[in-house]
Protein backbone atom coordinates (compact mmCIF):
# COMPACT_ATOMS: atom_id res chain seq x y z
CA UNK A 1 0.00 0.00 0.00
CA UNK A 2 1.33 3.43 -0.90
CA UNK A 3 1.14 6.23 1.61
CA UNK A 4 -1.30 8.26 -0.46
CA UNK A 5 -3.51 5.19 -0.85
CA UNK A 6 -4.14 4.83 2.88
CA UNK A 7 -7.94 4.98 3.02
CA UNK A 8 -9.57 7.96 4.67
CA UNK A 9 -13.19 6.81 4.61
CA UNK A 10 -15.64 7.70 7.29
CA UNK A 11 -15.20 5.13 10.06
CA UNK A 12 -16.56 4.47 13.51
CA UNK A 13 -13.60 5.90 15.40
CA UNK A 14 -14.78 9.51 15.18
CA UNK A 15 -16.62 9.36 18.49
CA UNK A 16 -13.36 8.51 20.26
CA UNK A 17 -11.53 11.29 18.43
CA UNK A 18 -8.81 9.00 17.26
CA UNK A 19 -7.50 7.49 14.05
CA UNK A 20 -5.68 4.26 13.57
CA UNK A 21 -2.12 3.74 12.52
CA UNK A 22 -1.35 1.85 9.31
CA UNK A 23 1.94 0.97 7.63
CA UNK A 24 2.54 2.15 4.08
CA UNK A 25 5.32 2.86 1.60
CA UNK A 26 6.38 6.43 0.78
CA UNK A 27 7.47 7.77 -2.63
CA UNK A 28 11.03 6.45 -2.11
CA UNK A 29 9.84 2.94 -1.33
CA UNK A 30 10.64 3.36 2.38
CA UNK A 31 8.21 2.13 5.00
CA UNK A 32 6.47 4.76 7.09
CA UNK A 33 3.24 5.10 9.06
CA UNK A 34 0.10 7.01 8.24
CA UNK A 35 -3.12 7.61 10.15
CA UNK A 36 -6.35 6.32 8.67
CA UNK A 37 -9.81 7.55 9.62
CA UNK A 38 -11.44 4.36 8.38
CA UNK A 39 -11.90 1.99 5.49
CA UNK A 40 -15.28 1.02 4.05
CA UNK A 41 -14.74 -2.75 3.67
CA UNK A 42 -14.15 -3.11 7.38
CA UNK A 43 -16.62 -0.46 8.50
CA UNK A 44 -19.32 -2.39 6.64
CA UNK A 45 -18.19 -5.65 8.26
CA UNK A 46 -18.30 -4.06 11.70
CA UNK A 47 -21.68 -2.39 11.08
CA UNK A 48 -23.09 -5.72 9.90
CA UNK A 49 -21.82 -7.41 13.04
CA UNK A 50 -23.51 -4.72 15.16
CA UNK A 51 -26.75 -5.13 13.22
CA UNK A 52 -26.52 -8.84 13.78
CA UNK A 53 -26.30 -8.30 17.53
CA UNK A 54 -29.24 -5.90 17.45
CA UNK A 55 -31.29 -8.55 15.67
CA UNK A 56 -30.32 -11.12 18.27
CA UNK A 57 -31.33 -8.72 21.06
CA UNK A 58 -34.70 -7.99 19.43
CA UNK A 59 -35.34 -11.70 18.94
CA UNK A 60 -34.42 -12.47 22.56
CA UNK A 61 -36.78 -9.72 23.73
CA UNK A 62 -39.64 -11.21 21.76
CA UNK A 63 -38.92 -14.62 23.18
CA UNK A 64 -39.00 -13.24 26.71
CA UNK A 65 -42.35 -11.59 26.00
CA UNK A 66 -43.66 -14.90 24.63
CA UNK A 67 -42.36 -16.63 27.77
CA UNK A 68 -40.05 -18.82 25.72
CA UNK A 69 -36.95 -17.71 27.57
CA UNK A 70 -35.97 -15.75 30.68
CA UNK A 71 -34.68 -12.16 30.77
CA UNK A 72 -31.20 -13.56 31.44
CA UNK A 73 -30.85 -14.53 27.79
CA UNK A 74 -32.03 -11.08 26.72
CA UNK A 75 -29.46 -9.33 28.89
CA UNK A 76 -26.78 -11.74 27.73
CA UNK A 77 -27.40 -10.76 24.11
CA UNK A 78 -27.64 -7.10 25.06
CA UNK A 79 -24.15 -7.30 26.54
CA UNK A 80 -22.75 -8.99 23.40
CA UNK A 81 -22.12 -12.15 25.42
CA UNK A 82 -22.56 -15.80 24.61
CA UNK A 83 -23.08 -18.73 26.96
CA UNK A 84 -19.38 -19.40 27.78
CA UNK A 85 -18.72 -15.72 28.50
CA UNK A 86 -21.80 -15.27 30.69
CA UNK A 87 -21.11 -18.46 32.60
CA UNK A 88 -17.56 -17.30 33.27
CA UNK A 89 -18.79 -13.91 34.53
CA UNK A 90 -21.39 -15.34 36.94
CA UNK A 91 -19.13 -18.21 37.93
CA UNK A 92 -21.67 -20.96 37.20
CA UNK A 93 -21.46 -24.00 34.93
CA UNK A 94 -22.82 -23.44 31.44
CA UNK A 95 -25.54 -26.06 31.88
CA UNK A 96 -26.79 -24.22 34.95
CA UNK A 97 -26.93 -20.89 33.14
CA UNK A 98 -28.75 -22.61 30.31
CA UNK A 99 -31.30 -23.95 32.78
CA UNK A 100 -31.87 -20.43 34.06
CA UNK A 101 -32.96 -19.45 30.54
CA UNK A 102 -36.12 -21.47 31.11
CA UNK A 103 -38.80 -19.11 32.49
CA UNK A 104 -39.99 -21.80 34.92
CA UNK A 105 -36.53 -22.22 36.44
CA UNK A 106 -35.89 -18.49 36.41
CA UNK A 107 -38.99 -17.95 38.58
CA UNK A 108 -37.57 -20.28 41.20
CA UNK A 109 -34.12 -18.64 41.42
CA UNK A 110 -33.09 -17.52 44.90
CA UNK A 111 -32.07 -13.98 45.76
CA UNK A 112 -28.37 -14.78 45.81
CA UNK A 113 -28.26 -16.14 42.27
CA UNK A 114 -30.42 -13.33 40.96
CA UNK A 115 -28.00 -10.90 42.52
CA UNK A 116 -25.08 -12.55 40.73
CA UNK A 117 -26.75 -12.01 37.38
CA UNK A 118 -27.84 -8.47 38.24
CA UNK A 119 -24.26 -7.60 39.21
CA UNK A 120 -22.85 -8.93 35.97
CA UNK A 121 -25.32 -6.89 33.93
CA UNK A 122 -24.91 -3.89 36.24
CA UNK A 123 -28.67 -3.60 36.93
CA UNK A 124 -31.04 -4.08 39.88
CA UNK A 125 -32.86 -7.35 40.53
CA UNK A 126 -36.10 -5.58 39.70
CA UNK A 127 -34.72 -4.66 36.26
CA UNK A 128 -33.48 -8.20 35.80
CA UNK A 129 -36.96 -9.57 36.35
CA UNK A 130 -38.74 -7.08 34.11
CA UNK A 131 -37.05 -6.18 30.87
CA UNK A 132 -37.70 -2.69 29.48
CA UNK B 1 2.31 10.92 40.63
CA UNK B 2 3.28 10.83 37.03
CA UNK B 3 6.18 9.05 35.42
CA UNK B 4 7.93 10.81 32.55
CA UNK B 5 6.69 8.60 29.73
CA UNK B 6 6.52 9.17 25.98
CA UNK B 7 3.37 7.86 24.37
CA UNK B 8 3.86 6.77 20.81
CA UNK B 9 0.94 5.43 18.84
CA UNK B 10 1.35 2.06 17.20
CA UNK B 11 -0.74 -0.19 15.01
CA UNK B 12 -0.88 -3.15 17.34
CA UNK B 13 -1.27 -3.02 21.12
CA UNK B 14 1.24 -5.66 22.20
CA UNK B 15 4.07 -4.46 19.93
CA UNK B 16 3.25 -0.92 20.95
CA UNK B 17 3.46 -1.59 24.66
CA UNK B 18 6.79 -3.39 24.26
CA UNK B 19 8.17 -0.72 21.95
CA UNK B 20 7.10 2.10 24.29
CA UNK B 21 8.42 0.34 27.42
CA UNK B 22 11.73 -0.34 25.66
CA UNK B 23 12.04 3.28 24.61
CA UNK B 24 11.29 4.36 28.16
CA UNK B 25 14.26 2.26 29.26
CA UNK B 26 16.56 3.82 26.70
CA UNK B 27 16.34 1.33 23.82
CA UNK B 28 14.93 2.69 20.60
CA UNK B 29 13.13 -0.29 19.10
CA UNK B 30 10.44 0.18 16.49
CA UNK B 31 7.12 -1.59 16.45
CA UNK B 32 7.93 -3.67 13.33
CA UNK B 33 11.20 -4.77 15.00
CA UNK B 34 9.34 -6.06 18.05
CA UNK B 35 6.81 -7.78 15.82
CA UNK B 36 9.39 -9.43 13.56
CA UNK B 37 11.82 -10.54 16.27
CA UNK B 38 8.90 -11.86 18.31
CA UNK B 39 7.71 -13.88 15.26
CA UNK B 40 4.35 -12.14 15.43
CA UNK B 41 3.24 -13.00 11.92
CA UNK B 42 1.07 -16.06 11.54
CA UNK B 43 -2.04 -17.41 10.00
CA UNK B 44 -4.09 -19.88 11.93
CA UNK B 45 -7.60 -21.19 11.69
CA UNK B 46 -8.90 -22.36 15.04
CA UNK B 47 -11.53 -25.05 14.50
CA UNK B 48 -14.24 -25.82 17.06
CA UNK B 49 -14.04 -22.32 18.50
CA UNK B 50 -16.54 -19.58 17.77
CA UNK B 51 -16.25 -15.91 18.66
CA UNK B 52 -19.23 -13.64 18.03
CA UNK B 53 -20.93 -16.72 16.59
CA UNK B 54 -18.41 -17.08 13.77
CA UNK B 55 -15.28 -19.19 13.18
CA UNK B 56 -11.98 -17.80 14.36
CA UNK B 57 -8.91 -17.10 12.29
CA UNK B 58 -5.90 -15.22 13.55
CA UNK B 59 -3.22 -13.38 11.65
CA UNK B 60 -0.73 -13.21 14.50
CA UNK B 61 0.83 -15.17 17.33
CA UNK B 62 -0.95 -15.84 20.63
CA UNK B 63 -1.21 -12.92 23.06
CA UNK B 64 1.94 -12.62 25.13
CA UNK B 65 4.08 -14.75 22.81
CA UNK B 66 5.48 -11.79 20.90
CA UNK B 67 6.93 -10.12 23.99
CA UNK B 68 8.22 -13.39 25.45
CA UNK B 69 10.08 -14.35 22.29
CA UNK B 70 11.34 -10.83 21.77
CA UNK B 71 12.68 -10.69 25.32
CA UNK B 72 14.39 -14.05 25.09
CA UNK B 73 15.98 -13.26 21.73
CA UNK B 74 17.40 -9.82 22.54
CA UNK B 75 18.38 -10.81 26.07
CA UNK B 76 16.08 -8.83 28.35
CA UNK B 77 14.18 -10.25 31.29
CA UNK B 78 10.51 -9.66 31.96
CA UNK B 79 8.43 -10.20 35.03
CA UNK B 80 4.84 -11.34 34.62
CA UNK B 81 2.26 -11.79 37.32
CA UNK B 82 -1.40 -12.75 37.51
CA UNK B 83 -3.66 -12.37 40.50
CA UNK B 84 -6.65 -14.13 41.96
CA UNK B 85 -7.98 -11.06 43.74
CA UNK B 86 -8.25 -7.45 42.58
CA UNK B 87 -6.81 -5.93 45.80
CA UNK B 88 -3.38 -7.52 45.43
CA UNK B 89 -3.42 -6.74 41.70
CA UNK B 90 -4.00 -3.08 42.50
CA UNK B 91 -1.38 -3.10 45.27
CA UNK B 92 1.27 -4.47 42.89
CA UNK B 93 0.40 -1.86 40.28
CA UNK B 94 0.61 1.02 42.78
CA UNK B 95 3.86 -0.33 44.16
CA UNK B 96 5.42 -0.19 40.68
CA UNK B 97 4.12 3.28 39.95
CA UNK B 98 5.58 4.46 43.26
CA UNK B 99 8.93 3.06 42.13
CA UNK B 100 8.63 5.12 38.93
CA UNK B 101 8.18 2.00 36.85
CA UNK B 102 5.56 2.15 34.08
CA UNK B 103 3.99 -1.29 33.54
CA UNK B 104 2.14 -3.16 30.84
CA UNK B 105 -1.29 -4.57 31.60
CA UNK B 106 -3.44 -7.08 29.78
CA UNK B 107 -7.07 -5.97 29.78
CA UNK B 108 -10.49 -6.78 28.35
CA UNK B 109 -11.91 -4.41 25.78
CA UNK B 110 -15.61 -4.66 26.64
CA UNK B 111 -15.49 -2.20 29.54
CA UNK B 112 -12.82 0.05 28.11
CA UNK B 113 -14.89 3.19 28.10
CA UNK B 114 -12.67 5.34 25.91
CA UNK B 115 -13.24 2.94 22.99
CA UNK B 116 -16.24 3.68 20.75
CA UNK B 117 -19.23 1.46 21.61
CA UNK B 118 -18.97 -0.33 18.26
CA UNK B 119 -15.52 -1.61 19.15
CA UNK B 120 -16.37 -2.89 22.60
CA UNK B 121 -16.49 -6.66 22.30
CA UNK B 122 -15.52 -9.35 24.76
CA UNK B 123 -11.94 -9.46 23.60
CA UNK B 124 -9.51 -10.00 26.44
CA UNK B 125 -6.08 -9.71 24.91
CA UNK B 126 -5.70 -5.96 24.70
CA UNK B 127 -2.59 -4.32 26.15
CA UNK B 128 -1.85 -0.89 27.56
CA UNK B 129 0.65 0.93 29.76
CA UNK B 130 -0.11 2.61 33.08
CA UNK B 131 2.37 5.41 33.69
CA UNK B 132 1.03 7.21 36.73
CA UNK B 133 -1.84 8.08 38.98
CA UNK B 134 -3.61 11.35 39.53
CA UNK B 135 -5.94 11.15 42.54
CA UNK B 136 -8.42 8.40 41.69
CA UNK B 137 -7.39 8.32 38.03
CA UNK B 138 -4.79 6.05 36.48
CA UNK B 139 -2.87 7.59 33.60
CA UNK B 140 -3.15 5.30 30.60
CA UNK B 141 -1.06 5.08 27.46
CA UNK B 142 -3.03 2.86 25.11
CA UNK B 143 -0.81 2.29 22.07
CA UNK B 144 -3.65 2.15 19.54
CA UNK B 145 -4.98 5.58 20.61
CA UNK B 146 -3.57 8.83 19.32
CA UNK B 147 -3.60 10.45 22.76
CA UNK B 148 -3.05 9.29 26.33
CA UNK B 149 -6.15 8.86 28.47
CA UNK B 150 -7.27 7.99 32.01
CA UNK B 151 -9.32 5.34 33.82
CA UNK B 152 -10.68 5.44 37.36
CA UNK B 153 -9.63 2.78 39.88
CA UNK B 154 -12.94 1.05 39.47
CA UNK B 155 -12.86 1.14 35.66
CA UNK B 156 -9.33 -0.23 35.58
CA UNK B 157 -10.22 -3.04 37.97
CA UNK B 158 -13.12 -4.01 35.74
CA UNK B 159 -11.02 -4.34 32.60
CA UNK B 160 -8.18 -6.10 34.43
CA UNK B 161 -10.61 -8.70 35.70
CA UNK B 162 -12.69 -9.20 32.59
CA UNK B 163 -13.90 -12.79 32.17
CA UNK B 164 -14.18 -15.21 29.28
CA UNK B 165 -11.54 -16.61 26.91
CA UNK B 166 -8.00 -15.35 27.70
CA UNK B 167 -9.23 -13.73 30.93
CA UNK B 168 -6.44 -11.35 31.96
CA UNK B 169 -6.65 -12.06 35.71
CA UNK B 170 -4.97 -8.77 36.47
CA UNK B 171 -1.97 -9.71 34.32
CA UNK B 172 0.85 -7.19 34.83
CA UNK B 173 4.25 -7.26 33.11
CA UNK B 174 7.39 -5.19 32.77
CA UNK B 175 11.03 -5.62 31.81
CA UNK B 176 13.34 -6.06 34.79
CA UNK B 177 16.85 -6.28 33.39
CA UNK B 178 18.61 -5.32 30.20
CA UNK B 179 21.89 -6.30 28.55
CA UNK B 180 24.40 -3.54 27.75
CA UNK B 181 23.64 -3.91 24.10
CA UNK B 182 20.72 -5.70 22.49
CA UNK B 183 21.72 -8.67 20.33
CA UNK B 184 19.65 -7.59 17.37
CA UNK B 185 21.32 -9.52 14.52
CA UNK B 186 20.93 -12.99 15.97
CA UNK B 187 17.49 -12.08 17.30
CA UNK B 188 16.29 -11.04 13.83
CA UNK B 189 17.51 -14.29 12.27
CA UNK B 190 15.88 -16.40 14.97
CA UNK B 191 12.65 -14.44 14.59
CA UNK B 192 12.56 -14.86 10.81
CA UNK B 193 13.39 -18.56 11.00
CA UNK B 194 10.53 -19.28 13.34
CA UNK B 195 8.05 -17.34 11.20
CA UNK B 196 9.19 -19.27 8.10
CA UNK B 197 8.80 -22.54 9.97
CA UNK B 198 5.31 -21.70 11.14
CA UNK B 199 4.07 -20.28 7.86
CA UNK B 200 5.20 -23.36 5.92
CA UNK B 201 4.15 -25.87 8.59
CA UNK B 202 2.69 -29.08 7.17
CA UNK B 203 -0.62 -28.78 9.02
CA UNK B 204 -3.87 -27.85 7.32
CA UNK B 205 -4.82 -25.10 9.76
CA UNK B 206 -1.52 -23.20 10.15
CA UNK B 207 0.31 -20.80 7.87
CA UNK B 208 -0.11 -20.87 4.11
CA UNK B 209 -1.99 -24.18 4.36
CA UNK B 210 -4.40 -22.57 6.78
CA UNK B 211 -5.16 -19.84 4.23
CA UNK B 212 -5.98 -22.50 1.65
CA UNK B 213 -8.18 -24.36 4.13
CA UNK B 214 -10.20 -21.21 4.76
CA UNK B 215 -10.54 -20.74 0.99
CA UNK B 216 -12.03 -24.24 0.78
CA UNK B 217 -14.44 -23.50 3.61
CA UNK B 218 -15.61 -20.26 1.99
CA UNK B 219 -16.69 -22.22 -1.09
CA UNK B 220 -18.89 -24.44 1.07
CA UNK B 221 -20.45 -21.77 3.30
CA UNK B 222 -23.23 -20.40 1.06
CA UNK B 223 -24.70 -23.87 0.45
CA UNK B 224 -24.07 -25.29 3.86
CA UNK B 225 -24.90 -22.28 6.05
CA UNK B 226 -27.09 -20.04 3.92
CA UNK B 227 -26.34 -16.55 2.70
CA UNK B 228 -26.83 -14.75 6.00
CA UNK B 229 -24.44 -16.88 8.04
CA UNK B 230 -21.93 -17.13 5.19
CA UNK B 231 -21.81 -13.34 4.97
CA UNK B 232 -21.42 -13.01 8.71
CA UNK B 233 -18.48 -15.48 8.63
CA UNK B 234 -16.85 -13.66 5.74
CA UNK B 235 -17.26 -10.32 7.53
CA UNK B 236 -15.59 -11.75 10.60
CA UNK B 237 -12.56 -12.88 8.58
CA UNK B 238 -12.15 -9.39 7.15
CA UNK B 239 -12.53 -7.86 10.60
CA UNK B 240 -9.82 -10.07 12.06
CA UNK B 241 -7.63 -9.11 9.12
CA UNK B 242 -8.18 -5.38 9.08
CA UNK B 243 -9.54 -4.28 12.44
CA UNK B 244 -7.52 -1.93 14.59
CA UNK B 245 -4.18 -3.35 15.45
CA UNK B 246 -3.12 -5.06 12.25
CA UNK B 247 -1.56 -2.04 10.56
CA UNK B 248 -3.38 -3.12 7.40
CA UNK B 249 -3.40 -6.34 5.39
CA UNK B 250 -3.51 -8.68 8.36
CA UNK B 251 -0.09 -7.57 9.74
CA UNK B 252 1.56 -8.19 6.35
CA UNK B 253 2.56 -4.51 6.00
CA UNK B 254 4.13 -4.40 9.46
CA UNK B 255 6.07 -7.50 8.54
CA UNK B 256 7.23 -5.91 5.29
CA UNK B 257 8.37 -2.87 7.31
CA UNK B 258 10.27 -5.23 9.60
CA UNK B 259 12.03 -6.94 6.67
CA UNK B 260 13.06 -3.55 5.31
CA UNK B 261 14.50 -2.42 8.64
CA UNK B 262 16.10 -5.82 9.22
CA UNK B 263 17.86 -5.74 5.86
CA UNK B 264 19.75 -2.65 7.06
CA UNK B 265 20.55 -4.03 10.51
CA UNK B 266 21.99 -7.32 9.29
CA UNK B 267 23.16 -5.95 5.94
CA UNK B 268 21.22 -8.31 3.73
CA UNK B 269 19.86 -6.79 0.52
CA UNK B 270 17.73 -9.82 -0.25
CA UNK B 271 15.47 -8.92 2.64
CA UNK B 272 14.80 -5.56 1.06
CA UNK B 273 13.59 -7.21 -2.12
CA UNK B 274 11.50 -9.64 -0.12
CA UNK B 275 10.00 -6.71 1.78
CA UNK B 276 8.61 -5.44 -1.51
CA UNK B 277 7.17 -8.83 -2.24
CA UNK B 278 5.53 -8.95 1.20
CA UNK B 279 3.99 -5.53 0.52
CA UNK B 280 2.49 -7.00 -2.65
CA UNK B 281 1.04 -9.91 -0.65
CA UNK B 282 -0.41 -7.37 1.78
CA UNK B 283 -2.01 -5.57 -1.17
CA UNK B 284 -3.54 -8.88 -2.26
CA UNK B 285 -5.05 -9.31 1.19
CA UNK B 286 -6.52 -5.82 0.89
CA UNK B 287 -8.02 -6.69 -2.50
CA UNK B 288 -9.52 -9.80 -1.00
CA UNK B 289 -11.12 -7.63 1.72
CA UNK B 290 -12.57 -5.26 -0.88
CA UNK B 291 -14.10 -8.09 -2.90
CA UNK B 292 -15.39 -9.86 0.19
CA UNK B 293 -17.03 -6.63 1.33
CA UNK B 294 -18.88 -6.41 -1.98
CA UNK B 295 -20.52 -9.71 -1.07
CA UNK B 296 -21.55 -8.89 2.49
CA UNK B 297 -22.44 -5.29 1.72
CA UNK B 298 -25.63 -6.32 -0.04
CA UNK B 299 -26.20 -9.22 2.30
CA UNK B 300 -26.98 -11.28 -0.77
CA UNK B 301 -25.03 -14.21 -2.04
CA UNK B 302 -24.19 -15.82 -5.30
CA UNK B 303 -22.08 -18.94 -5.19
CA UNK B 304 -20.05 -17.45 -7.96
CA UNK B 305 -18.92 -14.49 -5.89
CA UNK B 306 -17.87 -16.76 -3.04
CA UNK B 307 -15.85 -18.90 -5.41
CA UNK B 308 -14.15 -15.79 -6.70
CA UNK B 309 -12.94 -14.59 -3.31
CA UNK B 310 -11.99 -18.16 -2.45
CA UNK B 311 -9.83 -18.27 -5.58
CA UNK B 312 -8.16 -15.05 -4.50
CA UNK B 313 -7.47 -16.47 -1.06
CA UNK B 314 -6.06 -19.65 -2.51
CA UNK B 315 -3.68 -17.60 -4.64
CA UNK B 316 -2.59 -15.70 -1.53
CA UNK B 317 -1.97 -19.01 0.23
CA UNK B 318 0.21 -20.17 -2.64
CA UNK B 319 2.21 -16.96 -2.78
CA UNK B 320 2.77 -16.98 0.99
CA UNK B 321 3.99 -20.57 0.83
CA UNK B 322 6.45 -19.62 -1.91
CA UNK B 323 7.43 -16.42 -0.13
CA UNK B 324 8.42 -18.03 3.15
CA UNK B 325 10.45 -20.71 1.39
CA UNK B 326 12.40 -17.94 -0.31
CA UNK B 327 12.76 -16.00 2.93
CA UNK B 328 14.16 -19.05 4.67
CA UNK B 329 16.82 -19.40 1.99
CA UNK B 330 17.66 -15.69 2.12
CA UNK B 331 18.98 -15.77 5.68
Amino acid sequence: MKKEEVPQDKGLLDSAQTKELTYAVDENGEYTTELSSGWDPKTIALSNAIKDIEERVALAKKRVENKETSPIEYYMELHKMDLPILSSYVGLWQWRVKRHFKPKNFQKLNQKTLEKYADVFDISIEELKHIP
Amino acid sequence: MQIEFTHKQSAHCENGVVSNLMRHNGFDISEPMVFGIGSGLLFCYIPFLKVNHAPVVTYRAMPGFIFNRFAKRVGIKIKREKFSNPESAKARLDENLNKNNPVGLQVGVYNLLYFPDEYRFHFNAHNLVVYGKDGDNYLISDPVMEQVTTLTEKQLEKVRFAKGAFAPKGHIYYPTSFPEKLELESAIIKGIKQTCREMTAPFPIVGANGVKTIAKLIRKWPKKKGAKVANHYLGQIVRMQEEIGTGGGGFRYIYAAFLQEASQVIGNDKLKELSKEMTQIGDNWRDFAVNASRIYKNRSAQDDAYNKVADELEAIGNSEAAFFKKLKKAI
